[in-house]
C-alpha cells in the first residue's frame, strides 16, 4: 500500500495553546505543501489589492473631466500595480503551486533544501511589505522621497532573492528527487514546466538584481549615473515586461496539460513535443539576459538585408519562438481533446483559458516590437502584460483548484468553481483588449490624460469592469477555497485521494498528503503510473 | 485504492551539489548581467566623447591582481579538500577548507585595500557609483563563500564524514566565483 494514516486526531488541550502552537507550527514549517500554501495565499492577496489599483486607475482613464486621483500619486499606483502583478501576485502564486505540488508529482518525501524555501516565502513577505509600504510612502519608480525611492530598491531586490531561493529548491527538486524509474521523459507536464520556469527565473531574475544593485547605489549617492527616480523604471523595467513575464508563465501551460491528461484518461500524446514547447516560451529568459533591443525597426523592408537581419534574428529568437512554444502546447493540448471525450473539470477550463489569454499575450508582445506598429510607450504593453499575468493567474487558480485535496484534504466545489474560470476568463479580456485597442490609438501607458476624440471612454471603463470582474472571480474563489478549507466537509468538498480519476504519483497518496508525502518509495515504469495500474485493473480499457 | 508497488530507496542524486550548480548559474548571471551594462554605459560614454573613467581617478593594478592570483590557489585548495574528503582524509580536509577560506579573506582584504587607496567618491556619475555597486556585490560573494567554508568544516569535520557532496559543491562554488572574478577582473580592471 502506498499511502500512510495521516488523518489528524484529536488533540486535548487549551485553545489559546493549540492556537498558538498553530501559529508556531506556520512560522517554523518546512512542510513544504504548507510553504507553498502561504506562498500562494500572499499572492492571491496581492491579487486583489492589484486588481483594485487596476480599477481604480481604469475609471481615472475613463474620466474626462478632471483626474479623480491626484496627479502626484498616479506614478505610485502605476508602480504598485506594475510591480505588484509580477512579483506580489503572478510569480508567487504559480512558484507557490510548483513547491507544494512538485515533490508529490515526483514521488519525492520532500521538497529539495525545505528550510531554504520556508526562508524564501519570508523574505519574500518581508520584502512585499517593504515594497508596498515604501511605493505608498511616496517612494518607487517616480516618487518623491528619496529614502523610500531607495527604500524600494532595496525592497524590490530582496523579494526577488525569495523567490529565487524558492525557484532553487524546485528546480533542483526536479533534477534530484524523482522517484526511481522516472528520467525527465516521465516527469509530468506541470513538474516539468514548473522546472523551465524555474530554471528561466534563475537566469533571468539575477540580471535584473545586478540592474536594481546599480540603481540602488547611483540612486543613494546622487543619482547622476542612472538619473533620478522617474527614469528608474528605464533601467529595471526589462523585469518587469515581456518577454521575461514569458517564463514566469510557463507553468500555466503546465496545468493546461496536467488537466488535459486527467480530463481525457488517456495518456497524454506527444509529451517530447509538449516539453519543447514549455522550452521555446521559456526562451523568454533570453530577453533579460541579452539586454539588446529584440524589434523591428520601422521602415524595415526598406533597410539593407544586413541590418534588417541585425533586427530579425533577436526577434525571432526572443519573441517568436515563444509564440511558437506556446502554439505547440496548444495544439498538442487539442490534439488530445480531439480524440476523446474530455471531462469538464475546473483545472480543464481554468487552465485552457488562461494559457489562451497567455498565448494572446504572446502573439500581442510580437506585434509590439514591430517598428511600423507604432506601439512603443503606449497602453498596448500594459494589455499585453496584463493578457499574460490575468492568463497566468487563471491557470493558478485552476491548479489550486486540481490540487486542493492534496493540500488540504477537501475539494472546491466544482459547481460553484466553474463559473469563475468564465467570469475572470471575461475579466481579463475585458481589462487588456481595450488597451490593445486603444494602444493603435496611441493612448499612453504612463499616463490617465489622453484626449482622443473616439471612444477612448468606453475603451477605459470597459478595462475598469474587466479589473473589477477579476476582483470578484479572486474573492469568490478565496471564498469557496476557505469554505473548504476551514468548513466542514459536505458532499460537494469531500474528495478521496483520487477524485479526478488521475494518472501521477501525487493522487497515489492519502488526501491531505502527509508530513512526509509518501510511506514507501515508489518505482515506476511509465509517466502515468496510476493509469498504468488501472488499465492493468481492467479500468478504462 | 490501488497500490504501486514500492521499491528500493532511490540512489543520492547529489542534491546539494546540484543545487549549488543552479545557485552558481544564477551567480553568473548577476555579475554577467552587471558587467554588460557596465560595457553598454561605457560604450554609450565612449561613443558620446565623455571620458568613462573620471580624471584623477586612478585604478592601482596590484591589488586586483593579487586577487586575480589568489583564487589559483583557491582553486587548488578547493580541489585538494576535495581530493582529501574522497579519501576520508579529514586533517588535509580541514587545512585545505581553511586554507580557502584564508585565502578567501585575503581577497576581501585586498579589495578593502583598494577602496582605502582609490579614495573616489560613490556620487560624481556613473563610473563611480557602478564600480562601487559591482565590487561590492563581488565582495559579498566572496563573503558567502567563506561562510560556505566555515559551514562546510563544521558539516565535514563535525562528524558527518560522509557527507562528501558538500565539500565537493564548496570547491564548485570557489570555482564558479574565480570564472566571475576573472570576467570581472577583465571588465572592470583590465578594459575599464
Amino acid at each position: 500500500m502506498t499511502t500512510i494514516d495521516t488523518h489528524a486526531t484529536d488533540v486535548v488541550g487549551s485553545s489559546t495553546t493549540e492556537a498558538l502552537s498553530g501559529i508556531v507550527g506556520w512560522i517554523t514549517t518546512t512542510d513544504h505543501k504548507r510553504v507553498g500554501r502561504m506562498f500562494i495565499g500572499g499572492g492571491l492577496l496581492a491579487l486583489a489589492g492589484v486588481s483594485v489599483v487596476g480599477v481604480l486607475l481604469g475609471i481615472d482613464r475613463a474620466s474626462t473631466s478632471k483626474n479623480l486621483i491626484d496627479v502626484n500619486a498616479l506614478p505610485q499606483l502605476f508602480s504598485i500595480y506594475r510591480v505588484g502583478l509580477i512579483f506580489i501576485v503572478l510569480l508567487p502564486i504559480l512558484v507557490g503551486l510548483a513547491v507544494a505540488v512538485v515533490p508529490l508529482q515526483l514521488g519525492a518525501r520532500s521538497l529539495a533544501f525545505p528550510r531554504l524555501a520556508a526562508s524564501g516565502f519570508w523574505t519574500w513577505m518581508v520584502g512585499a511589505v517593504l515594497v508596498i509600504g515604501s511605493i505608498a510612502a511616496n517612494g518607487g519608480p517616480g516618487g518623491g522621497d528619496r529614502r523610500m525611492v531607495a527604500g524600494y530598491l532595496v525592497a524590490q531586490t530582496v523579494v526577488l532573492l525569495g523567490l529565487l531561493a524558492a525557484a532553487v529548491c524546485v528546480a533542483t527538486s526536479v533534477m534530484t528527487t524523482r522517484a526511481p524509474g522516472m528520467n525527465m521523459r516521465r516527469v509530468p507536464p506541470f513538474s516539468f514546466s514548473a522546472l523551465v520556469g524555474a530554471i528561466g527565473v534563475i537566469i533571468g531574475v539575477p540580471v535584473l538584481v545586478g540592474a536594481l544593485l546599480y540603481s540602488y547605489v547611483d540612486y543613494r549617492y546622487g543619482g547622476s549615473g542612472f538619473g533620478q527616480s522617474k527614469d528608474i523604471f528605464s533601467h529595471i523595467g526589462f523585469g518587469f515586461s515581456q518577454p521575461l513575464t514569458f517564463v514566469f508563465a510557463v507553468p500555466a501551460f503546465g496545468i493546461a496539460a496536467e488537466a488535459i491528461a486527467v480530463a481525457t484518461r488517456k495518456r497524454l500524446p506527444m509529451r517530447g513535443v509538449m516539453f519543447t514547447g514549455f522550452g521555446l516560451v521559456g526562451l523568454g529568459a533570453l530577453g533579460a539576459v541579452v539586454q539588446v533591443p529584440a524589434g523591428l525597426r520601422r521602415d524595415i523592408v526598406h533597410v539593407s538585408f544586413g541590418t534588417a537581419l541585425n533586427d530579425i534574428v533577436p526577434y525571432v529568437l526572443i519573441n517568436l519562438l515563444p509564440v511558437l512554444g506556446g502554439l505547440i502546447v496548444l495544439g498538442v493540448g487539442a490534439l488530445a481533446l480531439a480524440a476523446a471525450r474530455p471531462r469538464v473539470t475546473p483545472a480543464l477550463v481554468f487552465g485552457l483559458l488562461g494559457s489562451l489569454l497567455v498565448f494572446g499575450g504572446l502573439l500581442g508582445n510580437a506585434v509590439y516590437l514591430i517598428g511600423d506598429a507604432q506601439l512603443g510607450g503606449t497602453v498596448f504593453e500594459e494589455g499585453v502584460r496584463l493578457l499574460v499575468a490575468y492568463g497566468a493567474v487563471l491557470a493558478g487558480l485552476g491548479g489550486i483548484a486540481h490540487w486542493a485535496p492534496k493540500l488540504w484534504g477537501r475539494a472546491i466545489a466544482v459547481k460553484a468553481v466553474l463559473p469563475l474560470a468564465l467570469l475572470g476568463f471575461l475579466g481579463a479580456v475585458l481589462a487588456a483588449v481595450p488597451y490593445l485597442v486603444a494602444g493603435f490609438a496611441k493612448q499612453p501607458g504612463d499616463s490617465t490624460t489622453f484626449d482622443y476624440g473616439g471612444p477612448e471612454q468606453l475603451w477605459n471603463i470597459a478595462a475598469a469592469v474587466g479589473h473589477l470582474l477579476m476582483l470578484l472571480t479572486v474573492l469568490a474563489f478565496v471564498g469557496l477555497a476557505m469554505k473548504s478549507f476551514g468548513g466542514r466537509s459536505t458532499p460537494a468538498t469531500a474528495s478521496g485521494d483520487d477524485p479526478w480519476d488521475a494518472q501521477t504519483l501525487e493522487w497515489a497518496t492519502s488526501s491531505p498528503a502527509p508530513f512526509a508525502n509518501f510511506a514507501e518509495i515508489h518505482t515506476i515504469a511509465s509517466a502515468e503510473p496510476l493509469l498504468d495500474l488501472k488499465e492493468a485493473a481492467g479500468r478504462n480499457v | 485504492m490501488l497500490a504501486i508497488h514500492a521499491g528500493p530507496e532511490p540512489a543520492p542524486r547529489r542534491q546539494l551539489f546540484v543545487g549549488t550548480a543552479i545557485a552558481c548559474a544564477g551567480m553568473v548571471t548577476l555579475v554577467g548581467g552587471m558587467l554588460a551594462t557596465w560595457l553598454r554605459l561605457r560604450e554609450q560614454a565612449l561613443d558620446s566623447g565623455v571620458s568613462w573613467v573620471p580624471k584623477k581617478v586612478v585604478i592601482s593594478m596590484v591589488p586586483a591582481n593579487v586577487m586575480l592570483l589568489a583564487f589559483i590557489p583557491i582553486c587548488v585548495f578547493a580541489q585538494w579538500a576535495v581530493y582529501a574528503a574522497r579519501r576520508d582524509d579529514r586533517p588535509n580536509t580541514a587545512l585545505a577548507i581553511g586554507l580557502t577560506a584564508l585565502m578567501g579573506l585575503a581577497v576581501i582584504n585586498a579589495q578593502a585595500f583598494m577602496f582605502a587607496q582609490l579614495k573616489m567618491p560613490v556620487t560624481g556619475g556613473a563610473y563611480n557609483s557602478m564600480f562601487y555597486a559591482v565590487t561590492i556585490t563581488f565582495v559579498v560573494l566572496v563573503i558567502v563563500g567563506v561562510g560556505f567554508s566555515a559551514i562546510t568544516a563544521f558539516r565535514y569535520l563535525g562528524g558527518r564524514e560522509s557527507d562528501r557532496e558538500i565539500v565537493t559543491a564548496h570547491a564548485l562554488y570557489w570555482y564558479s566565483l574565480s570564472a566571475v572574478f576573472c570576467a570581472l577582473w577583465f571588465v572592470v580592471y583590465v578594459t575599464k
